[in-house]
């Protein structure tokens, strides 16, 4: 078996004095849709975010490609791995074109224009996102949903092997949803990305994850497939309440509903 | 080709009426083929001071640009931020107490202005984050406390002082460019090149700390690298007109949001508007204030009077309209 492309091991931090995460280990195969699961304030942002070299004082280790990301300059890393913050209502002033234009900042210098290919990247991205009739749009303008797009347009112009997002599709209406679940599949299925993703949802984690990693109290509580997740012993243990498993008549993955035998 | 593009063409083109055409107005219009002593007024005294003019207002504008971007808040300006009154109180220490010095022929007052302004700023920069945002409030209470401060300061500087030194600060704490020459205006250019050459080179960066900083991080800016050339640029420049023409307040807010209405807010296009806008746009109130003195037949108005007479009710509108357009 090949390198996993991100290894992370025995990975503690501590914020403001409270322990976030515990010796978390987690590997990811090249390729793989990962999913991050858990109740809130677990600790799948604070993961996401020691990953995106957000938070530089954990320790513990982080290999990308076997290298560890110590060893990278902000630029190498960002030319691997690309970032999605949680939706948190932040705007900016530029427009949708300008701001997916960002995306390519690690492949330019200070001293180089946009060239050819960083126009392409642009132009594929917002085509692939649906976002063409908004390209000269403001994104302050624009709904929650097709921001959302917008910065993930901008994390796939930057072009990279990983793509780190943080709840992608939570607060977004059914058609957003469903949008940012086909671009993520394409990303990963068709362009061979690796994706790694928090999802607040455990029905979206298991419709598109080739593995589901669950995080309790800063601790890796549970490591499986789509299928070994839909347990009811399992999400307990996680989410500490009762579930209901009801095979799907669309797919093999049964759907998950929370509160027990009502 | 593209609308950022044009509309920076035309703020060019309005700029360099406005330099060409400045210096022909004042107490007594010159025309351009005047001789003998109106010549020697026309070329010796006003051309320097539009020229000083045009300097200080396109380093107040950039200033206040990266601040706006930097601290993610459209009322982040050397004023508002104490930047201004940390340059003053450098300038004002260097007056009373220094001793002549000039490095490399940049006089010790801008050298003492540019240590204030660092200073605030850092200081400014350190509680806002210590109060852990940016946020409007945290930001203008920083900025406000860091300004009282120094200018209390300023006065007790004053205080001590003998009849000399107290009138030289008091009179050019009112912002003027009035006594500006060639001398002033070299002075002034050093700083100008240095901080806009920084800036010009961080737009990307500056567009990306606008959008957030997490994102700025994931997209591979060294952000603690490019904050430092940031406060740097920005204190270099506030500095840099202080030391000459006393704080002028309120061109490095109203400036760079117009700019942004015109051109965008991508800082490709925002930071060269931003200078030339800024520019011309002081050069304007400060041959307004000299057709006014020829007007009352009195004493000149001082330009920070007039900048801030204009941006006092663009600062509130600004406040208001916080969900507008003009919101960063």
């Amino acid at each position: 078996m090949n390198t996993p492309i991100i290894q992370i091991e025995n990975l503690s931090i501590s914020i403001a004095g409270n322990m976030i995460l515990n010796d978390v280990k987690l590997n990811v195969a090249e390729g793989d849709y990962v999913s991050i699961i858990g109740p809130n304030g677990a600790g799948k942002t604070t993961l996401i975010k020691c990953l995106a070299g957000i938070y530089d004082n954990w320790t513990g280790s982080i290999r990308l490609e076997g290298k560890p990301v110590s060893e990278r300059s902000n630029r190498e890393l960002a030319k691997l791995q690309s970032y999605v913050p949680q939706a948190e209502g932040r705007t900016n002033p530029l427009t949708v074109e300008e701001f997916v234009a960002t995306g390519r900042y690690p492949h330019l210098s200070a001293f180089t224009s946009m060239q050819k290919e960083d126009y392409v990247a642009v132009d594929r991205e917002i085509n692939r996102a649906g976002l063409q009739p908004y390209r000269e749009r403001r994104m302050a303008t624009l709904s929650g949903g097709e921001r959302q797009m917008a910065f993930i347009a901008a994390a796939l112009a930057q072009n990279t092997k990983i793509l780190l997002l943080d709840e992608p599709s939570t607060f977004l209406d059914y058609r957003h949803q469903s949008n940012v679940a086909s671009i993520l599949k394409s990303a990963c299925r068709e362009s061979g990305i690796t994706v790694v993703a928090v999802h607040h949802d455990i029905n979206t984690a298991m419709a598109c994850s080739d593995r589901i990693h669950a995080i309790k109290n800063g601790v890796m509580v549970f490591s499986g497939s789509a299928e070994e997740t839909a347990d009811t012993g399992v999400l307990h243990n996680i989410y500490e309440t009762e579930f209901n498993i009801t095979p799907s008549p669309h797919s093999a993955i049964p759907i998950v509903t929370s509160g027990g035998n009502a | 080709m593209n609308k950022s593009l044009f509309a920076l063409i035309g703020i060019a083109v309005v700029a360099l009426a406005v330099l060409a055409f400045s210096p022909l107005f004042g107490m007594q219009f010159i025309p351009l083929n005047a001789t003998g002593q109106e010549h020697d007024i026309l070329t010796g005294i006003r051309l320097p001071r539009v020229l000083c003019a045009f300097a200080a207002g396109a380093m107040l504008s950039l200033s206040g640009m990266a601040f706006q971007a930097l601290f993610r808040n459209p009322l982040a300006t050397p004023f508002t931020l104490g930047v201004s009154s940390g340059a003053a109180l450098g300038a004002a220490l260097y007056i009373r107490f220094g001793i002549a010095f000039a490095i490399l022929g940049i006089s010790g007052t801008s050298v003492a202005a540019f240590g204030g302004a660092l200073l605030s700023i850092l200081l400014v920069y350190g509680l806002t984050k210590l109060k852990g945002g940016f946020s409007t409030p945290t930001l203008l209470l920083s900025g406000i406390a860091i300004s009282f401060f120094f200018s209390s300061l300023i006065l007790f500087i004053q205080y001590i002082s003998g009849l000399t030194h107290s009138f030289r600060i008091v009179h050019w704490m009112m912002g003027s460019l009035s006594t500006t020459d060639y001398s002033k205006l070299a002075n002034l250019l050093p700083f100008m090149g240095i901080g806009t050459l920084l800036l010009t080179f961080l737009h990307r960066e500056m567009n990306l700390f606008m959008v957030g900083e997490d994102i700025a991080i994931s997209r591979g800016v060294n952000t603690g690298l490019v904050k430092k050339l940031i406060f740097l640029a920005a204190s270099l420049m506030v500095g840099g007109v202080v030391a000459v023409c006393g704080p002028i307040g309120f061109v490095g807010m109203m400036s760079p949001h117009i700019c942004r209405l015109l051109v965008g807010a991508d800082h490709r296009f925002l930071t060269p508007a931003s200078f030339l806008f800024g520019g011309l746009f002081l050069t304007l109130c400060d041959t307004l204030t000299r057709i006014l003195s020829g007007w009352s037949s009195g004493a000149e108005l001082p330009v920070g009077v007039l900048t801030a007479l204009l941006g006092g009710p663009f600062f509130i509108l600004l406040l208001l309209n916080r969900r507008g357009g003009l919101d960063l």
